[in-house]
């Protein structure tokens, strides 16, 4: 006869078999049989976050900087639904997480028992499957399987309940065997005669431009070495989405910057402008197509994707095919060196001329300042003394989020960590404890906003606790910059309720909690307080206080094509916007 | 090019689509499992997608498979899209989009139930027999009515009984297949 086990043991064997290592979470009534089997055992280690919410933004980082599945372990009721906004994020961004909550008994629910919530129902949208395991004969096997759904296909999270007699309960354990899921079979390979017809496109393309984006580093870091060998056979310019960046180095003479609302001049540009758009692992999100009716109204459009209701979503493309990243890319390289198609280089040679003229304008320039730290600049010395080292970085939400994909530069996939599709603010905080986790050696960077960062600060408390010595580098102007940024363009610079006048002393803050603050107010202080932050072996809180009313330039204003940016400070940004389109914001 | 409305718009920029909206039948073949059709119905609902009807029934019992049919309005994008989305839930095995298919059937139930006396009463009995509607139940009373067919023909009923004391209908929703020797 087979040995029985308890469910809260299934569920530990289960994790070590899926060669999970670490485990973030929050213990709570629902489950306690799983977290005693947790104390009973050496493989796996727990971190133990301050809030549910940062359980779930560790578990993000520490799956998108190493490609692994990330797993929560949260109790039921207020567990759960505390977690619904990091599940919502890692579904808007693709990333396998695995979340495990507890449930009141069988028998309870339905009852409003104590701590009872419908978690199946509420995560239902935030999740790519999610699961309420009933039976303790389903149990091993459902979670072999949310591990396969989350890391295949477009990754995503899923939920696992477990209602705690489940736990208790006892049954036969099954390992993950190979099955064929009856329904779910993600489609990786892309389609060969689209791809031969791919090429055809891309070689008689004159203006062609890559816009890549998340797909990319989700597919693994073969998709970005193959994305590197097209563009060096093809000679073609490179852009990418805010989720893409790193994918292609940041160095190389074939990028233009990110794209979008606050992408560079020379990448929107060629957007607008090209005659073929390749696009590989990236959806046409609304911050990247500005408006619609005009965006790039003059090109044949490709779009590799490996879920299919991303084609024809909000852009309609010439040639969809459907895959994942790296097997189109392979396939495609394959077909080009069969092939050896000729390039019309006389064409390529004027489009990067149109090109050069674009980035002539120096469209990331700015005023620098004695007086004040401009954030720009903080992001420049940042970058500028973390390079040579072995450094990620995540970020929260907002202007600071975008000066650090603007100012900080990648050059190699899953070095960059950060809320995109939901803009979570909060984010970059315990996903950089989730980081540092995964890279105990390594230099981990939360660019911070100073509203951002309190959204979530308490996971300093699991930073110090686990001696993740992650650095929060704050860029504060005691505003949220980016909201101030948008009254100042829409609402005639009523700053309501934008600026925060109760604003902690970090430096204290960062003591109170066991860690190391530092606060620098003068440009000329910078560059020795980001070494010093550097050497420090414990978690810092680093107050760089910026100029306050600095704007994040350059940027397409609410429903303006690509081809119509603001570039900077001089220009009149109130009355960029038509009347219609405040009201649409 | 600068015409206002075309210089107006914001970063949720809404265009108006030239597209005309479309009737579509789907079918969509799922596992019989719990939840499946809250799965499909907050997609479309969460969405924003319409449905006209909607029904649903075990089809293969050893094999647990339901067969939701739904019918839903949109233009031929948002037609696409809510095919690619449905084929996206774990639990979905297949989405047929029968109207692009070509032809089908599409059949439905009623149960119509009619108060009256006299010329009224006989008037209903008689137009039921035109409609080869069944009396599925009556007192001297009332009728209630059993009818099968297209889902116009069901509507054309309707409207004929209403001056003759309807009082209630229950519709089943449409059950849709394909013509010819296809399978699905």
């Amino acid at each position: 006869m087979v040995r029985e086990i308890t469910g809260a043991e299934m569920v530990i064997k289960a994790l070590i078999e899926q060669n999970v290592k670490h485990l973030f979470g929050y213990p709570g009534g629902a489950v306690l049989p799983i977290y005693d089997e947790i104390y009973k055992q050496n493989h796996i280690q727990h971190i133990l976050v301050r809030h549910e919410q940062g359980a779930l933004h560790a578990a993000e980082g520490y799956a998108r900087s190493t490609g692994k599945v990330g797993v929560a372990l949260v109790t039921s009721g207020p567990g759960a639904t505390n977690a619904v906004t990091g599940l919502t994020d890692a579904m808007l961004d693709s990333i396998p997480v695995i979340c495990i909550t507890g449930q009141v008994p069988t028998g309870l629910i339905g009852m409003d028992a104590f701590q009872e919530a419908d978690v199946v129902g509420i995560t239902r949208p935030c999740t790519k499957h999610n699961y309420l395991v009933k039976d303790i004969d389903d149990l091993a096997r459902t979670i072999h399987e949310a591990f396969y759904i989350a890391s295949t296909g477009r990754p995503g999270p899923v939920v696992i309940d477990i209602p705690k007699n489940i736990q208790f309960a006892s049954g036969p354990y099954q390992t993950n065997k190979k099955i064929a899921h009856p329904t779910y079979r993600p489609q990786v390979k892309g389609d060969q005669n689209d791809i031969r017809k791919a090429v055809d496109i891309i070689a008689s393309a004159k203006k062609p431009v890559f816009y890549t984006g998340g797909g990319i580093i989700n597919s693994g870091p073969a998709a970005s070495k193959l994305l590197r060998e097209l563009v060096k056979l093809t000679d073609y310019p490179v852009t990418s989405t805010l989720m893409g960046l790193g994918a292609f180095p940041a160095s190389d003479r074939h990028w233009l910057g990110m794209l979008g609302m606050h992408g560079t001049y020379e990448a929107n540009l060629a957007m607008h402008d090209c005659d073929v758009m390749i696009n590989i692992g990236a959806r046409f999100d609304d911050r990247i197509t500005g408006r619609l009716d005009a965006f790039s109204p003059n090109s044949t459009k490709i779009h590799i994707d490996i879920d299919k209701s991303s084609i024809n979503k909000t852009v309609q493309v010439d040639l969809p095919i459907i895959g994942d990243a790296a097997h189109v890319l392979e396939d495609m390289l394959r077909i080009w060196k069969d092939k050896k198609p000729k390039i019309d280089t006389k064409a390529l040679a004027a489009w990067w001329q149109q090109i050069d003229t674009w980035r002539n304008k120096k469209c990331l320039s700015y005023k620098q300042s004695r007086e004040h730290i401009m954030p720009q600049y903080a992001i420049e010395r940042l970058y500028e003394l973390t390079k040579d080292r072995d450094t990620y970085i995540t970020t929260e939400v907002g202007q600071h989020q975008m000066w650090a994909a603007q100012y900080y530069h990648f050059d190699e996939p899953n070095r960059f960590m950060t809320s995109g599709g939901l803009g979570t603010m909060g984010y970059g905080l315990p996903a950089a404890v989730g980081v540092q986790i995964a890279h105990p050696d390594s230099l981990v960077i939360d660019i911070g906003g100073d509203g951002s960062v309190q959204m979530t600060m308490q996971e300093m408390a699991t930073a110090v606790q686990h001696g993740a010595p992650i650095k929060i580098f704050i860029l504060n102007n005691s505003y949220l910059g980016m909201v101030r940024q948008w009254q100042e363009l829409l609402h005639e610079e009523r700053y309501s309720h934008s600026y925060s006048e109760a604003m902690p002393d970090f430096v204290k803050l960062a003591e109170a909690y066991g860690g190391v603050g530092f606060k620098v107010e003068k440009p000329d202080e910078l560059d020795d307080a980001i070494r010093e932050m550097i050497s420090v072996d414990k978690p810092v809180i680093f107050d760089c206080r910026v100029q306050k009313l600095a704007n994040c330039f350059p940027m397409i204003p609410s429903g303006e094509a690509h081809n119509n940016m603001l570039l900077g400070d001089s220009e009149n940004i109130g009355s960029a916007i038509g009347e219609k389109g405040k009201v649409l914001v | 090019m600068n015409s206002p409305q075309q210089t107006v718009g914001s970063a949720y920029f809404i265009t108006e689509s030239s597209q005309k909206e479309e009737t579509h039948t789907l079918s969509v073949l799922v596992d019989n499992e719990p939840g499946v059709l809250a799965r499909v119905i907050g997609l479309i609902s969460g969405r924003g997608y319409n449905i006209d009807s909607l029904t649903v029934s075990e089809i293969s019992h050893q094999k647990h498979i339901s067969r939701i049919t739904i019918v839903t309005f949109g233009t031929p994008q948002v037609i696409e899209q809510i095919t690619h989305q449905l084929e996206r839930l774990i639990p979905v095995h297949r989405v047929y989009d029968l109207t692009a298919g070509g032809p089908h059937i599409e059949r439905e139930l009623a149960l119509v139930k009619v108060l009256g006396k006299g010329e009224a009463r006989l008037e209903a009995l008689r137009l039921a027999e035109a409609f080869k509607a069944q009396v599925a139940d009556a007192s001297t009373g009332h009728f209630v009515f059993q009818i099968t067919g297209r889902p116009n023909k069901i509507d054309q009923f309707i409207s004929l009984m209403k001056p003759l004391g309807l009082v209630n209908v229950a519709r089943t929703g449409i059950a849709a297949v394909s013509r010819g020797a296809e399978q699905i």
